[in-house]
C-alpha cells in the first residue's frame, strides 16, 4: 500500500516514534492529574507526580524509644526495637545520628551516641542501643535514615471529596445537581428536534429551504448573545434562576445542532421505505414513530452524547441561569472554579474534584466513541 | 422539593408533554378539523397535509425563536440603550460602543482574541492533520487516535485544572511539581516561572489548553477525509515517482481542502466563544482578557448590560462571515 512512509523502514520508524511522542504529549497532562488525585497533599507538594510511579529515596527523621524502656542485660543497659515503630517499614540504605551527617553509617555499623552509649541500626530498621550506664533523659535519640519507599497511593482524597458532606470541599451535592441539570436537558431537546427534523426532511411545504438555512445560521450564533436577553426574560416571566430555566436554556441552545444532525440523517434514509408506508395508508405520525425514530437511532445517540457532554461540562449557562446566591444549586464545574480560587495550592483536593467531574464524561466517551465520531462527521457543516 | 425528584418529574412531564402534544394535535387535525371522510375528504386530506408540518415544527421553532433568534435582536437593542435607575431603559445611541472602545481592557481583549483566532485553529488543524496522516495506516492507529481524541470529553474547567498543574511553579531550590518547570530546570533553567503571569506569553499557555482539546476534533474529521481520497490519485503519483511528502502536500491536502476549511471555521467559532478556560485559569488578569470573558465581566461584575451587550454584538459581528458562508454552502448543497 501507499502510505506516506512507503516501504522505507527508516521513515516507517519515524512515523511510529512521532505518533508515540504525540500520544504521550496528549496523555501526560491528564495522567498527571489522575495520579495526583491518589496521592496525599504532602506527597504532591514534595515531589512531582511522575516520581510517584517509582520507588523514591527519602530521608526520614525518626526517634528511638525513650530511656524508660531500657532493660538490664548482662550488666549492659539495652534498648531494642524497630526504628519505624509501626510506620511503613522499608529498607534502610544509610543512616546517621547527627543531623549534619545523616548518611554516616551503613546498616549494621555501630555509632557512638552523643549522650553516651552506642546504637546499631539494621537494614530492616531493628536497632539496639547499649550503654554501660543508665540511659537518661525523657526522649530517645534521633536517628536519620535514608530509605527507599515504594510507591504509595491513597483513596482518602476521594472519600474526603465525595462522602464528607460537612466539608467545604464536598462535591457530592454538586454531582447530583449536575446530574439533575444534564438528564432532562439531554432528553427533551431530542424529542422536540426529532419531530422538526422529520418535517424538514420528508414533508413538503413552502418555506422549508428557508427554515433549514435558518437552522444552519443559528448553529453558529454565539451563546453570549443570548445571556442578557434571556436572563431578563426569565426574571420577567417569573422562572428566575433555577433548574427550569437552565433546562429550557439548554434545550434552546442545543436545538439547532439537534435538528441539523437529525435532519441530515433522516434525509439519507431510503425514499422507498417512506413512500411505501404512505401508500400502505400509514399516517405521518405512525411513519415517524414506527419507522423513522427506530431507524434514526445512531443519529439520536450521536446527538444525545453531544448534548450530554456539553451540558455536563458547561459552566457559563449554569452560572447565568441556575446558580443563585444561596449556593444550593451549584454544579461541579462551578465548584471546581471556586476551589481553584480558595484552595489553589491544595492539589489533592483540586485534582480529585476535577477527576470526579471528568470521570463520567470520560466513561461515556470511551463507551460510545463510535457514535460520537459519527455525529462529528455528520455535524460539521460541509 | 428535592431537585432530583423535580428533575425526574420534569423528564416525565417534558417527555409526555411532547409526545402528548404531537399525538393529540395530529389526532385533532385528522379527526376533528379535517376528517378524511365525508364529501370533502380529498380536500381535507390536502389541508391536513398543509398544516401538519407546522405542527411538527412548532415546538422547535418556538425554542429556536425564543432562545436564539430573539436574543440576537434584543441584544442589539440593549446595546443601544442604557438602564435607568429604578427600572426602564433609555435610548443611548452608540454611547455604549464608544464607552467600550475607549476602554484599554476591550482592546486588550480584541488583541488577544485575534491571537487566539490565528493560533488555535491553525495549530489544532495542523496537529489534527498530522495525527490523521501519521496514524492512517499504522496498526495501533485507532488506539492512538482515541487517546488524542479523549480531551474532547473533558470540560474546559477540568482541562484548566489539568493544565494548571502542568504550569505550577515552586521556588527553584525545591522539587518542581509542574511538568513544564521541571523540564525547564532539567534543561538548565535557573529560575522557575509562573507561566500564567508572564504578560503576552501567558496567552499562548492558555491557547495550548484549547489546542489540546480541539486537535482530537480536527483529527477525526480530517482522518475521515483522508480515507475518502480515491486510491488511484495516490497510486498514479507513486508511479510518477513522487516522494511521500509530495504525495501528502501536493496530492492529499489539495483534495481535502474544503474539509480543512470546515474544520478551521468550526474551531474558529469555538475560539470566539472561549470563556471557561480564561475564566478558570487567569480570569483575564495579567493581560489575558478575551471578549467572552470581558462580556461576562461587564454583565455580572460591573452589572453594565449596555456595554455587555455591545461586546456580545462584537462577537456576533466576528461570527457573521462564517454564518453567511455556512448558510450559502448549505443552500448550495441542497440544490
Amino acid at each position: 500500500m501507499s502510505d506516506i512512509a512507503g516501504t522505507r523502514p527508516a521513515l516507517r520508524w519515524v512515523v511510529h516514534a512521532s505518533v508515540v511522542l504525540l500520544v504521550v504529549l496528549w496523555v501526560f497532562p491528564t495522567l498527571g492529574l489522575l495520579i495526583s488525585s491518589f496521592r496525599t497533599g504532602d506527597q504532591i507538594a514534595s515531589s512531582g507526580w511522575w516520581r510517584a510511579l517509582f520507588p523514591s529515596e527519602q530521608n526520614l527523621t525518626l526517634r528511638a524509644a525513650a530511656p524508660e524502656t531500657q532493660v538490664l542485660q548482662d550488666g549492659l543497659y539495652v534498648i531494642e526495637g524497630n526504628i519505624f515503630d509501626g510506620e511503613r517499614a522499608s529498607d534502610i540504605s544509610r543512616w546517621g545520628v547527627n543531623s549534619r551527617a545523616i548518611d554516616a553509617f551503613a546498616p549494621g555499623e555501630k555509632a557512638e551516641l552523643r549522650r553516651g552509649g552506642t546504637i546499631t541500626v539494621q537494614a530492616n530498621g531493628d536497632y539496639r542501643m547499649e550503654n554501660t550506664e543508665e540511659f537518661s533523659g525523657k526522649r530517645g535519640p534521633r536517628v536519620f535514615v535514608t530509605t527507599t519507599l515504594p510507591p504509595e497511593f491513597t483513596f482518602e482524597n476521594y472519600a474526603h471529596v465525595l462522602f464528607n458532606a460537612n466539608s467545604s470541599d464536598s462535591m457530592g451535592k454538586a454531582f447530583f445537581n449536575t446530574l439533575t441539570v444534564t438528564i432532562p436537558a439531554t432528553i427533551i431537546p431530542i424529542l422536540v428536534a426529532a419531530f422538526a427534523a422529520y418535517a424538514l426532511a420528508w414533508m413538503d411545504f413552502p418555506g422549508r429551504a428557508l427554515l433549514i438555512a435558518a437552522v444552519v445560521g443559528l448553529l453558529v450564533v454565539p451563546l453570549q448573545l443570548a445571556l442578557i436577553p434571556l436572563l431578563k426574560l426569565h426574571l420577567n416571566i417569573g422562572i428566575g434562576k433555577g433548574y427550569l430555566g437552565v433546562w429550557m436554556a439548554h434545550t434552546g441552545f442545543g436545538m439547532p445542532l439537534a435538528i441539523y444532525l437529525l435532519r441530515n440523517y433522516m434525509a439519507g434514509l431510503p425514499r422507498d421505505l417512506i413512500e411505501n408506508a404512505r401508500v400502505d395508508g400509514a399516517t405521518e405520525f405512525q411513519i415517524f414513530t414506527k419507522l423513522i425514530l427506530p431507524l434514526s437511532f445512531p443519529a439520536l445517540a450521536s446527538f444525545a452524547i453531544f448534548q450530554f457532554l456539553w451540558t455536563w461540562n458547561d459552566l457559563l449557562v449554569a452560572k447565568v441561569f441556575l446558580i443563585d446566591a444561596s449556593g444550593q444549586t451549584t454544579v461541579m464545574t462551578n465548584r471546581i472554579v471556586e476551589l481553584l480560587g480558595t484552595r489553589g495550592g491544595n492539589w489533592e483536593i483540586l485534582a480529585t474534584a476535577a477527576f470526579v467531574s471528568i470521570a463520567v464524561p470520560l466513561a461515556v466517551f470511551f463507551a460510545m466513541q463510535k457514535y460520537l465520531v459519527r455525529g462529528l462527521l455528520a455535524g460539521s457543516v460541509k | 422539593m428535592n431537585p432530583a425528584i423535580q428533575g425526574l418529574l420534569t423528564i416525565v412531564i417534558g417527555v409526555s408533554g411532547c409526545v402528548g402534544y404531537f399525538y393529540l394535535s395530529n389526532q385533532f387535525l385528522d379527526k376533528v378539523l379535517f376528517p378524511a371522510r365525508g364529501p370533502n375528504a380529498g380536500r381535507n386530506i390536502n389541508c391536513a397535509n398543509m398544516i401538519r408540518p407546522w405542527l411538527f415544527l412548532l415546538p422547535a421553532i418556538l425554542a429556536l425563536g425564543v432562545y436564539l433568534a430573539y436574543p440576537v435582536f434584543e441584544t442589539l437593542r440593549l446595546s443601544l440603550t442604557d438602564r435607568v435607575a429604578g427600572g426602564g431603559y433609555e435610548w443611548a445611541g452608540f454611547d455604549n460602543y464608544s464607552q467600550m472602545l475607549a476602554e484599554p481592557k476591550f482592546w486588550e481583549a480584541m488583541r488577544n482574541n485575534m491571537l487566539w483566532l490565528i493560533v488555535v485553529p491553525a495549530m489544532s488543524t495542523g496537529f489534527g492533520l498530522l495525527v490523521a496522516q501519521l496514524t492512517d495506516r499504522i496498526r495501533w492507529g485507532n488506539v492512538a487516535k482515541s487517546l488524542i481524541f479523549m480531551p474532547m470529553a473533558i470540560s474546559f474547567v477540568g482541562a484548566s485544572v489539568i493544565w494548571k498543574l502542568v504550569y505550577d511553579a515552586r521556588p527553584p531550590d525545591q522539587d518542581q511539581i509542574g511538568v513544564l518547570n521541571a523540564i525547564y530546570i532539567f534543561f538548565g533553567g535557573t529560575e522557575t516561572h509562573t507561566w500564567l503571569t508572564l504578560p503576552f506569553w501567558n496567552n499562548f499557555f492558555l491557547m495550548i489548553v484549547l489546542v489540546w482539546i480541539q486537535t482530537g476534533f480536527a483529527m477525526v474529521i480530517l482522518s475521515a477525509a483522508l480515507r475518502g481520497i480515491p486510491e488511484e490519485t495516490i497510486e498514479a503519483a507513486i508511479l510518477d515517482g513522487a516522494n511521500p511528502f509530495q504525495i501528502f502536500f501536493k496530492i492529499k491536502v489539495p483534495q481535502i481542502k474544503t474539509t480543512i476549511m470546515v474544520v478551521w471555521t468550526t474551531i474558529t467559532i469555538v475560539v470566539l466563544k472561549v470563556f471557561d478556560i480564561v475564566f478558570a485559569m487567569t480570569n483575564g488578569q495579567w493581560e489575558t482578557q478575551v471578549l467572552a470573558n470581558y462580556m461576562y465581566d461587564k454583565m455580572f461584575r460591573a452589572n453594565d448590560w449596555g456595554v455587555g451587550s455591545a461586546s456580545a454584538m462584537v462577537i456576533m459581528l466576528l461570527v457573521t462571515p462564517i454564518l453567511i458562508w455556512n448558510v450559502r454552502n448549505a443552500r448550495k448543497e441542497m440544490q
